[in-house]
């Protein structure tokens, strides 16, 4: 009786030692993910920081000879990343153009037609353009619109590929967010007289706007560092470029050419820097929508 | 009432235009790579000659393909510790509160940063750390994208977990506490069994991230168009040889980096598409 009471009593605490042990490491572990984060955070800051004045900003990406010449006098390498944040606001601003509207009246379609052999279609190959490879959509917008339409790499082609790259998260995000919002709000305005069309544009979009908006936003935020399907497309330029028909660079873009020219590789971090607070001001921006403009019903 | 059907027609119109767009990618594919296919047949999978100098030419997937599912299950493999742990952590034991929030947050930010920046950061911190360790001389290779890698798809893998893990029914948690069970033994007999599918699901979304990842990759894998002998060896991943490659390619190289994205189209779909039927299944 006695000898198994403690053994029951052994059993017991090797039970609870166990769960301890577990959740501990389970904690340290998750815990210990978010530390490539803070390097990463801490290697921009630390070495990016220096670069970013004025000039960073409004003057374009200096040639190799230049870098090598201030380097030389040693110097802060001049010149900036004029060129990337205008083509990267030209690029992702003609995405967004595109993908925007028809994500937007794909969304409702979805949201409105639940059943049916083309809506599933139509759910079905969202799903599959969301799995697909940056670079694969490169790819696409080479054949598509730098082969034929363009005779060269452009800013259109990059934006094309990132357009085809942000559809996926507007289409789900309107759908769901649409999905959510009773459909007695739907009723009232219909049963008022108001047309379908008028009901939805008046009475649904302003509703659902929260939860729309995040998913934009998201979606921009996705694609502004995309690097790969622009290497295929926009390809890159060193001076600021406002025609959409020629090749353009952005910010994703000189990180790259950056890299692989050594008399540049100081001006990475910097450039890095710009391109992740733009991310993570994105970011914020969507879940300070979320929070603010949630609609209760 | 005229107006209405008008107007259903134009949003139909919607769905019709992302239909035609996906049957126009999947078409653009199939007719760029007919010349490769026409030329090697399947031998373009299988063989691992990739040799691009005129007279001789020769382009065989095969090296590229043994990289991409090397790196990729690879990090999946190191991934899963730390991608279940979170999804415990936001999942069971701390749904709500300040470390919660902390640590969602930290993964959101995770998965914001571009895949060029996670390159820059596994060149400048990762690289020199294989070096130092000695398990390889250069730092580039299989091992080095597959570590990058793993902690670019650390929130695909937890977000999904976490939701599945957070679904698992209140009263069967409750009935093996009210039997006895630790907290760990529940995770172990009750969260697991329930949640696996979609944890399962979770990975395969995450893998087919892994597989279409470009930037990073390029930058560490040493861009090496042989068959990797061993996980430290250099290689080169089918996205990756697309970045690299695309860009002067002409006749036969260009078809078959065209037909190098076909495959990788494929392998990512059913990946995807095979995930997406899974998750379907739990939350209907």
């Amino acid at each position: 009786m006695n000898s198994s009471n403690s053994i029951s009593k052994q059993k017991l605490k090797w039970r609870i030692f166990n769960d301890k042990l577990f959740s501990i490491v389970m904690m340290t572990l998750a815990f210990v993910s978010a530390l490539p984060l803070l390097s990463i955070l801490f290697q921009l800051v630390k070495k990016g920081y220096k670069q970013i004045r004025l000039n960073f900003f409004i003057e374009v990406a200096p040639d190799t000879m230049q870098a090598m010449m201030a380097k030389a006098n040693h110097e802060i390498i001049p010149g900036g990343i004029a060129n990337g944040i205008v083509g990267t606001l030209i690029i992702v601003g003609l995405a967004s153009l595109i993908a925007i509207p028809l994500g937007l009246i794909c969304g409702i379609y979805l949201s409105e037609t639940s059943k049916g052999k083309m809506a599933n279609a139509v759910r079905l190959v969202v799903d599959m353009l969301q799995g697909i490879p940056s670079i694969v959509l490169g790819v696409i917008a080479y054949i598509w619109i730098v082969k034929p339409v363009t005779s060269g790499f452009s800013a259109l082609a990059g934006s094309v590929a990132l357009s085809i790259m942000m559809l996926p998260s507007i289409i789900r995000s309107t759908e769901e967010t649409l999905k959510m919002i009773p459909s007695t709000l739907k009723e009232a305005a219909l049963s008022l007289g108001v047309p379908y069309h008028r009901t939805i544009f008046k009475v649904l979009l302003p509703t659902g706007m929260s939860g729309i908006s995040t998913g934009i936003i998201l979606g921009i935020s996705r694609i502004a560092g995309e690097t790969a399907p622009l290497m295929l497309t926009a390809l890159g330029s060193s001076a600021i470029n406002l025609d959409i028909t020629q090749p353009s660079s952005a910010i994703p873009l000189l990180v790259w050419e950056f890299y692989n020219d050594p008399n540049l590789i100081d001006l990475i971090w910097g450039a890095s820097l710009i391109l992740l607070l733009i991310i993570f001001l994105l970011n914020l921006g969507a879940k300070a929508i979320v929070k603010k403009w949630k609609v209760q019903y | 009432m005229k107006s209405e059907k008008l107007f259903q027609y134009f949003l139909k119109s919607g769905g019709i235009l992302i239909l035609m767009m996906a049957i126009g990618i999947v078409a653009t594919l199939i007719m760029g790579s007919i010349p490769t296919f026409k030329e090697f047949g399947f031998k373009f999978i299988f063989s691992s000659n990739w040799n691009p100098t005129e007279g001789r030419e020769s382009y065989g997937a095969l090296p590229f393909i043994i990289g991409t599912i090397l790196t990729s299950v690879l990090a999946l493999i190191m991934t899963f510790p730390f991608a279940f742990s979170i999804a415990l952590f936001l999942g069971e034991y701390f749904k709500e509160g300040r470390m919660a929030s902390i640590l969602k947050s930290m993964i959101d930010l995770l998965a914001g940063i571009p895949s060029v920046v996670y390159g820059l950061w596994g060149f400048y911190t990762i690289k020199p750390w294989i070096v130092e360790l000695g398990l390889n001389a250069q730092g580039f290779g299989i091992f080095t994208s597959s570590l990058v890698l793993a902690i670019m798809i650390i929130p695909y893998a937890s977000s999904l977990s976490a939701e599945v893990i957070n679904m698992v029914p209140a009263n069967l948690k409750e009935a093996a506490y009210s039997l006895g069970a630790t907290r760990f033994e529940v995770v172990k007999n009750v969260i697991i069994p329930n949640a696996g599918s979609g944890i399962f699901a979770g990975y395969i979304l995450a893998f087919g991230r892994a597989i279409g990842e470009t930037m990073a990759v390029t930058m560490l894998i040493g861009n090496s168009n042989q068959i990797p002998s061993n996980l430290f060896d250099l290689g080169n991943t089918m996205a990756s040889l697309i970045a690299n490659q695309f860009g002067e390619a002409e006749g036969l190289k260009y078809t078959s980096l065209v037909a190098m994205g076909l495959l990788l189209f494929i392998i990512t779909g059913i990946l995807n598409l095979a995930g997406k039927m899974i998750m379907k299944k739990i939350t209907a």
